[in-house]
């Protein structure tokens, strides 16, 4: 089996996901293909190296359905030659889409571009419905709640505070934007342009460097009422947290990602790949790997992917450099330093998705790219990037500079 | 044979009346189903027959199903019960189909004949599934009528299209409601719900329907689902609208009944899946699920003790043929606080004059005015007229001299429970009443036996465990004293019924039977706070297992002092036997604290100035650190050990009737009623199961799991309580 490698990997800035968004103006298959003509344009490669284009989504419907991936492809400079394959794990997706393409060099294939978009100022989060939140059967039968309460549910059980949340969210901004005053995203992101070539959006749109304790404090909690008032979704969860008398809701907009519109692409492929297009990989895919989780919960499958991600690459915790875990919700990203012990100032060193927000369908790939400049910028050398998913999954892929 | 009458007049319209013969109340039977189809098939073939009204020749429409039908369609169905309970469900939505299209071609919308469901009374269960058939449904102004869909109250839902078209017809936000609490309305009420067409003085009924099917065009005989474009109001699973109810919807069904009801979730599922679908593909899976339900041994269980027998015991299943009925009218209550004028009120409701004695007047008085104010709350609940709550509370008098109970022909005590304040006041009593009246003993804990000797005609004395709060609380335990007589007991299981009460009878011992199973489940909780488990875990276990308050918030509304008390006398008595000293120990911890319960707004919970519980006290934690078992080890220990007192109660003969065993403990207090009640429950789990189980619990926590012989021998026979 051939290895697969990192040739090169583009994000467009993120637009906050509403309709003053900057981003709100561009349809889901426009944003695709800008990123995929980039990353094209940049690396300069034999279209017709590329195998598939693997796209993750979120919100299947309308603009963003009838396989967006191959739609993409047709509107991109692409060949009609490259399939498309549109690819829902949820809120990592992006990342999914990567180690599928992975999956496919190690099966024989040259090459193939991965990522996904998410236009959620455009196609509203949960649009496209959902059996495991309101068929009786799952909805009963595995004590389904919201993210928000699972995320509640996560900070009573592990012990994460108000003050532990608000804190972390407070630094994941101040990263953010060092980060971007200190110019590290420069290499990565790629402006987002009209059809006539103007600039629409070249920053991420959704920071607020400003934010602090205080300002945080004033804000209430956003999943009080559902949880305790109608319909009760703590309830629900004690059921199968029985232990728990109640539960501590401390999660609010302001630590919690944000609603945003945005794309990202990774170029993915062989050895034999960079030879023939003559390119440096940047990057090689050490492993990858997805796991189921108790899905009440929902969002503690970060460390059961990391794990078997680094069993399968023959790693310990103490291999890898740099953590890249997706700031769903503050306690996310706490739990997974908590249980493995992971120091803050391995993880999540250029900010996150509490600062950036988090476009379902492309946050994967956008964390790989970040995690990969921050390689290159600090001269180190392993990353492992993780998400939480709905439904109780977890997805992890650990990269190698090479 | 023939429960309908059939005629045609004149003008053409068919009435089709349904009269079962012998019973007050038209029933459901499966030859009846079969009887109705054929007068249908009839009146649309008869060209003569211009439209069909369908009403009934007795007060009410139709009481329901016959349930002993459906409890005994699983047996019946042997090997390939699955298909024929599916195969029967179905034939109900093939006639009911029939009634609703009346001739009509469903592609062309040609043809068709006006039916209209005229209700003298009453029409539930399938007394409406059959009229929302219908196309229009006309009440008569009857004040005594209720119409709806029970159906869920005995662990079933509407499964003859009741569901399906209920939801069609009001939209999934307001029928839902409806089906999942079973209410029944009355006339007026189920007008403004949507669920009936039309209202009229009873005088007028038949001939406001004949007039409606005589002037009925092709658009009122359509049904909103069976014209195109239809969509159901309120939005469907998948609408924006219709997405967020249902995600409440399952949301708020498990948090309030922690999923444990099968026939809840069946109707819920039932709607999911029903509206996403056209009309008779619903049909398919309203009857999928209704078949699912009916092969649960859950639903099975429920009928049989909440429906079969309970009716069967209210209606004096219990009581010797021998003793000839009396004529009740007047009744005396001793001891006006809460206990005594909820009984009085409760009597006072069902007609009877009651005295209501307490040492002065002033406090009889207070006695009267509390039973007033529940009746002020229902009728500002609608539930009552100014008028009715006046009578009732003119028949309760206030007294303060046993010379007043004279007349009566039965006298409950319901003073403090203190064996010499009790035997006084029994004396008292005695002494002024006649030669027939029975007197009875409102106790929870003491022995009757003892207190008859405080009487001189012990035959006439007897216990009756009545339940707080009175007025909601539906069972009756009626103890029969070693020398308690028939006639006793049988005016006392009348008086009973009367009250619209159930009856167990049971014999006397320590505790009886409720107080025998309730205390040991009450006692497990408290045992496991000191063995350091979470009491969030017990409290939440116990829910989960359908319970439906947890121990340790029972204990704070019953008293810690209280259990203290009864534990004190229960180990006078034990002497050595005595089990429950770890138990004791948290309870003394817990008093020397101060926490009394929630009459001291503190106990195993915290309490605000006003008494409204805010959460468990922080102290158990602290006292009694860290365990976490499995939560199902929680539930397991919670139920058997008041299952397997249960069980006892039956091998030494207090309890001799299982009916009542199962009966008494859903209705007493509460045990998970999802399950039947305790025998019931053991019969799902099996014996086989439970010997297993209680073996291994009997080794970790004490004897007080041990197998009692009866189970052994079902495990060993393979057989079981209920389920022969």
């Amino acid at each position: 089996m051939s290895e697969a490698f990192i040739y090169d990997a583009v994000r467009s800035p993120r637009g906050r996901g509403n309709a003053k968004g900057a981003l709100n103006s561009v349809t889901a298959v426009d944003l695709s293909a800008q990123m995929v003509d980039a990353l094209q344009e940049r690396s300069c490669v034999d279209s017709h190296h590329i195998e598939d284009l693997i796209w993750g989504n979120v919100t299947q419907v309308g603009e963003q359905g009838g396989c967006l991936a191959r739609a993409t492809v047709l509107l991109s400079s692409l060949p009609d030659s490259v399939p498309g394959l549109s690819v829902n794990r949820f809120c990592a997706s992006g990342l999914e889409a990567v180690n599928l393409a992975a999956a496919d060099i190690c099966a024989g294939a040259t090459a193939a571009l991965a990522g996904g978009v998410e236009m959620m100022s455009r196609v509203s989060i949960g649009s496209d419905g959902a059996a495991v939140a309101v068929d009786p059967r799952l909805a009963i039968g595995c004590a389904f709640v919201p993210q928000g309460i699972s995320a509640d549910l996560i900070a009573t059980e592990f012990g994460f505070s108000r003050q532990d949340c608000d804190a972390y969210a407070v630094e994941s901004q101040r990263r953010a934007a060092l980060a971007w005053e200190e110019e590290r995203f420069g290499r990565s992101v790629i402006p987002v342009r009209d059809i006539n070539g103007l600039e629409i959006l070249s920053h991420d749109e959704h920071m607020r460097p400003d934010t602090d304790m205080a300002g945080l404090a004033e804000l209430n909690s956003s999943f009080t009422d559902i949880g305790t008032g109608t319909p009760g979704f703590d309830r629900v969860a004690t059921l199968k947290y029985p232990h728990l008398e109640r539960i501590d809701h401390v999660h609010h907009a302001g630590n919690s990602s944000g609603i945003v519109d945005g794309a990202a692409a990774v170029l993915v492929g062989s050895r034999e790949f960079g030879g023939k297009s003559g390119l440096r990989p940047r990057a090689r895919i050490r492993s990858f790997a997805k796991i189921g989780s108790e899905p009440t919960i929902m969002l503690t499958g970060p460390m059961p992917a990391a794990e078997r991600a680094l069993s399968r690459a023959g790693m310990n915790v103490g291999d890898i450099d740099l953590f890249e875990v997706n700031e769903a919700f503050a306690a996310v990203p706490l739990r997974f330093m908590q249980a493995l012990n992971v120091d803050h100032d391995r993880l999540n060193v250029n900010g996150g998705a509490i600062a950036f927000g988090h476009p379902l369908g492309a946050t994967g790939a956008m964390l790989l790219s970040t995690a990969l400049d921050e390689l290159e910028r600090s001269g180190k050398s392993t990353a492992l990037i993780t998400l939480c998913v709905g439904g109780g999954m977890g997805v992890a892929t650990i990269i190698e500079r090479v | 044979m023939a429960d309908f009458h059939y005629d045609r007049d004149a003008d053409g319209v068919a009435v089709i009346s349904w009269d079962v013969p012998g019973r007050r109340m038209n029933i459901m039977s499966w030859d009846c189903l079969l009887e109705l189809s054929e007068h249908f098939d009839r009146a649309i073939a008869d060209e003569r027959v211009k439209g069909i009204v369908l009403t009934s020749s007795k007060a009410d429409f139709a009481g329901g199903m016959d349930l002993d039908v459906l409890a005994n369609m699983r047996a019946r169905g042997g090997g390939d019960a699955a298909r024929r309970v599916f195969d029967g469900v179905m034939e109900f939505h093939r006639i009911f189909r029939k009634i609703e299209l009346a001739g009509r071609d469903p592609k062309t919308g040609a043809g068709g004949k006006p039916v209209v469901a005229a209700l003298p009374g009453t029409g539930v269960g399938i007394g409406y599934e059959i009229p929302i058939s219908c196309h229009r449904i006309i009440a008569a102004d009857n004040p005594k009528a209720v119409i709806g869909l029970p159906e869920i109250k005995v662990g079933l839902f509407p499964g003859a299209g009741g569901t399906t078209r209920l939801v069609r017809r009001l939209g999934v936000p307001n029928a839902a409601p409806l089906l999942l609490k079973g209410s029944t309305p009355g006339p007026d009420k189920a007008l403004a719900l949507g669920t009936i067409d039309e209202v009229v003085p009873a005088g007028d009924l038949m001939e406001r329907a004949r007039e409606w099917v005589l002037s009925a065009g092709p658009e009122d005989i359509t049904k909103p689902w069976d014209r195109k474009g239809f969509r159901i109001p309120g939005g469907g699973a998948y609408d924006r609208k219709g997405y967020m109810n249902f995600v409440g919807a399952s949301a708020m069904l498990s948090g309030e009944t922690s999923g444990v009801y099968p026939a809840a979730n069946a109707l819920m599922s039932a709607i999911y899946e029903g509206v996403q679908v056209p009309f008779d593909t619903a049909l398919t899976i309203e009857a999928r699920w209704f078949s699912k339900v009916l092969l649960n041994p859950s639903s099975t269980n429920m009928i049989r003790t909440l429906f079969l027998d309970r009716k069967q015991l209210e209606k004096g299943a219990r009581r010797s043929p021998e003793v000839p009925r009396r004529d009740m009218r007047k009744i005396g209550v001793v001891g006006a606080g809460m206990m005594g004028s909820g009984i009085a009120l409760s009597a006072a409701r069902a007609g009877l004059d009651v005295i209501l004695l307490d040492r002065d007047i002033d406090t009889a008085s207070r006695g009267r005015e509390s039973a007033a104010a529940i009746l002020r709350k229902d009728a500002a609940r609608g539930k009552l007229t100014a008028d009715k709550q006046a009578g009732i509370l003119e028949r309760i008098v206030a007294a303060d001299t046993f010379e007043s109970l004279n007349g009566t022909e039965l006298v409950i005590e319901a003073v403090f429970e203190d064996p010499a304040v009790k035997r006084d006041v029994i004396h008292k009593i005695g002494q002024s009443v006649g030669p027939d009246c029975v007197i009875a003993t409102n106790t929870s804990t003491l022995p009757v036996t003892g207190l008859a000797e405080a009487v001189r005609d012990a035959e006439r004395f007897l216990g009756m465990h009545f339940f707080s709060p009175v007025h909601r609380m539906m069972l009756v335990e009626i103890i029969r004293g070693k020398r308690s007589g028939d006639a006793a007991v049988a005016l006392a299981l009348d008086f009973t019924s009367r009250i619209r009460k159930t009856p167990i009878l049971v014999n006397d011992a320590r505790f009886f039977y409720t107080n025998r199973c309730i205390i040991p489940y009450l006692n497990e909780g408290i045992r496991m706070v000191g063995e350091g488990v979470a009491p969030a875990l017990i409290e939440n276990s116990a829910r989960h297992a359908g319970m439906p308050v947890g121990p340790l918030q029972l204990i704070d509304e019953t008293s810690i002092d209280l259990a203290l008390s009864i534990a004190k006398a229960t180990r006078a008595a034990l002497g050595d036997a005595y089990q429950d000293d770890d138990v004791d120990a948290v309870l003394a911890t817990l008093a020397k604290a101060g926490r009394y319960g929630r009459k001291a707004k503190a106990g195993f919970y915290t309490y605000d100035k006003g008494g409204r519980r805010l959460g468990l006290w922080s102290g158990l934690n602290e006292s009694w650190p860290g365990q976490s078992p499995p939560p199902q080890l929680v539930r397991d220990r919670l139920l058997y050990v008041q299952a397997l007192e249960a069980v006892r109660a039956f091998e030494a003969g207090v309890l001799t009737d299982l009916r009542e065993g199962d009966v008494g403990a859903v209705l007493g207090w509460g045990f998970a009623p999802w399950s039947g009640g305790p025998f019931s429950w053991l019969d799902i789990v099996t014996a086989e199961r439970a010997v297993t189980e209680c073996g291994t619990l009997e080794d970790r926590f004490g004897p007080r799991f041990k197998v009692p012989e009866t189970l052994l021998r079902m495990a060993a026979a393979g057989t079981g309580f209920r389920d022969q």
